[in-house]
């Protein structure tokens, strides 16, 4: 079937299937986190004891690590911008900084996580610690699929396989990305500052 | 699949979209350590990451620049998972 062929075919004038398939997928893991979301709230809420995480957690620096990521978001868009533009360079730039700082952010989570079990937070000893880790194990989860296909993403553009015209693949890279993103909002915002 | 999506979009600015972004960041964490009560502070902390969340999504997903279908799709979900949210707290404090 051509482009024209698929064009004519498709029961969504003016959105790609691919990207309606996508966002539909988008939707569903906003789903998934809202049941995460829901449970650590109410367990907050029911919970007769719960740590003070101004103390507990380190703000200052996950407060740098949630920069790191939102730098990456511009990252990644000038990266989708380049492609749109037909520069393969800036393509190739912009994607290997957006994977490095994904990368960065999962390494200082790992390192809070390793701080943190050493003070004896643990999946098992309280109810802060197992929604701690399971909101933000999964978040992290999520990263590193990400970092993967980006790192594919990066694979493929050194291979040529996008062009000015044919890009979908960094467009939806991005839409993950930025997906990530916007969770890592709430969850900074819900687990370390409210 | 992006030449029928991409093509036309507008590009925004980018590094202003990050600037507000770095802004509300930082009058998140600020926030907290003002010594306000903790009510508003839970307010506006959540309005702030909404607005950081929308800021995201309207300009780096460009939703902003998307057809009804594809905002649709995205806000269903948040409609949703407000609910999600709201309905077990709303149960715990009319039921205990």
């Amino acid at each position: 079937m051509t482009t024209a062929d698929h064009a004519a075919s498709n029961p969504l004038p003016g959105v790609s299937t691919t990207k309606f398939a996508f966002w539909l997928f988008l939707a569903s893991e906003v789903l998934f986190f809202a049941g995460l979301i829901s449970a650590y709230v109410l367990m907050r809420i029911v919970s007769p004891s719960w740590p003070d995480v101004s103390e507990l957690l380190n703000i200052p620096l996950v407060a740098a690590n949630t920069s790191i990521l939102l730098v990456s978001s511009v990252t990644m868009v000038y990266a989708l911008a380049s492609i749109e533009a037909g520069d393969q360079s800036k393509l190739r730039r912009f994607l290997i900084a957006t994977a490095v700082l994904g990368t960065i952010f999962v390494s200082i989570q790992a390192v809070e996580w390793v701080q943190l079990i050493g003070e004896g937070v643990s999946v098992s000893n309280n109810v802060f610690g197992s929604t701690f880790y399971v909101l933000t194990g999964f978040h992290g989860l999520h990263v590193l699929i990400g970092i993967l296909f980006l790192f594919l993403t990066v694979y493929r553009a050194f291979r040529g396989r996008y062009t000015r015209t044919e890009h979908g693949g960094v467009e939806l890279m991005g839409l993950y990305w930025h997906f990530v993103d916007i969770v890592w909002i709430f969850l900074f915002t819900i687990i370390y500052l409210v | 699949m992006s030449e029928q999506s991409q093509a036309t979009v507008p590009k925004p600015r980018y590094l202003a979209v990050f600037a507000g972004l770095a802004v509300l960041t930082a009058v998140e964490v600020g926030l907290v350590f003002t010594g306000a009560a903790q009510s508003v502070q839970v307010v506006l902390l959540i309005a702030l990451a909404f607005s950081k969340a929308t800021l995201v999504a309207l300009y780096y997903m460009h939703l902003k620049f998307e057809g009804p279908l594809i905002r649709i799709i995205a806000a269903v979900p948040i409609l949703l998972l407000l609910l999600v949210i709201m309905i077990p707290i709303f149960d715990v404090w009319i039921f205990g």
